[in-house]
């Protein structure tokens, strides 16, 4: 989809406006994208669920993440979801849009972070949003497959 | 009760606020970095020339439209390219004599669905990336022109206006070390 485009740039150029220069740190910068995508999904989410139905528990939660907002935001579900039903849920993308433009394997791998911090936000706001207190961390070992971990924070 | 599946109509809107509320998070960054507004105007316009630099690409592959012959021409391809990306059609007015000048005129602005400018941020372009891009993606096509904001509905204006100016034409430059 055409709007899907311009989406992609927009994130781009947010990334490479976080790095730009040398005064600030690699942790500043993805603070940063983080950030910005916790303010996006705390505001999205309420526009997604305006007309849905009352969520029954966390799990049910972690699959609207997975397959309603995955679809709207990346156009794809998540190809795996696990959880140890003690608040850890990893979400696994086989093909994650903002890293399928960039390579197959193991070709920057270093960059791949930059462009997951974002979408950590996203969830982790959405999730905020809709009453869970998480912290979101990515992980990528080939590109361009990454795995999602939302650690649940109780108390 | 269970949710039903995404209905197609609903994810289309729902992309344009993704992408509405993104853009928002990143001004509201922007403002929180710079002290000044005037540097997240001209911050703003470098990124929206960086996207028009690539979005031309994906533009000319996805709606074809040939070479634009005249100015007319740019500009009806201009309000084309506004209803693939944002999904509004903008009307095309007030030509100045020489033919140079034209205004792209917006009754809503997708870019600031969601948005009130503080009283602070008065002199904030806040849809300046859309001057950007036009500047951007024109270069592309080797014409360079400026793209500026004369109106804006969130600062109490009818309607959006971007005013955008044919400077010169772009010859194709004969690469380093060639005669």
């Amino acid at each position: 989809m055409a709007e899907d485009a311009i989406f992609d740039l927009l994130h781009m150029e947010a990334v490479s406006y976080v790095f730009q220069g040398d005064k600030i740190s690699e942790d500043e910068a993805v603070a940063k994208l983080e950030h910005m995508g916790f303010a996006t999904g705390y505001r999205l989410v309420e526009r997604l669920t305006r007309e849905s139905g009352r969520f029954k528990d966390e799990l049910d939660i972690m699959k609207y993440i997975c397959k309603d907002l995955w679809v709207n935001v990346y156009r794809k579900q998540i190809d795996n979801l696990r959880t140890n039903h003690q608040g850890v849920y990893v979400l696994h993308d086989n093909r994650f849009r903002f890293l399928s433009h960039m390579a197959a394997g193991k070709q920057y791998l270093q960059y791949a972070p930059r462009y997951l911090a974002f979408t950590c936000g996203l969830v982790r706001g959405c999730l905020a949003n809709l009453g869970i207190t998480c912290v979101v961390t990515a992980e990528v070992t080939q590109l361009p497959a990454c795995k999602f971990q939302i650690q649940v924070q109780r108390g | 009760m269970s949710r039903q599946g995404v209905r197609p109509a609903d994810s289309k809107k729902v992309s344009g606020e993704l992408f509405t509320l993104t853009y928002g998070a990143l001004v509201a960054q922007l403002l929180k970095d710079y002290e000044n507004v005037d540097d997240v105007n001209r911050q703003l316009e470098r990124m929206g020339y960086n996207i028009g630099v690539r979005l031309i690409e994906d533009f000319l592959a996805r709606a074809n439209p040939g070479r634009c012959y005249d100015l007319r021409d740019t500009a009806d391809k201009i309000q084309q390219a506004f209803k693939l990306y944002l999904g509004i059609t903008p009307s095309i007015g007030s030509w100045n004599p020489g033919g140079d000048e034209f205004s792209v005129v917006l009754e809503t602005n997708p870019m600031a669905e969601f948005v009130e400018l503080p009283e602070h941020c008065l002199g904030l372009r806040y849809s300046n990336i859309l001057a950007g891009i036009i500047r951007g993606a024109c270069e592309m096509v080797q014409m360079e022109v400026m793209a500026w904001f004369i109106a804006d509905q969130l600062k109490g204006d009818n309607v959006t206006e971007i005013r955008i100016k044919f400077v010169k034409r772009l010859e194709d430059a004969i690469p380093a070390g060639e005669d």
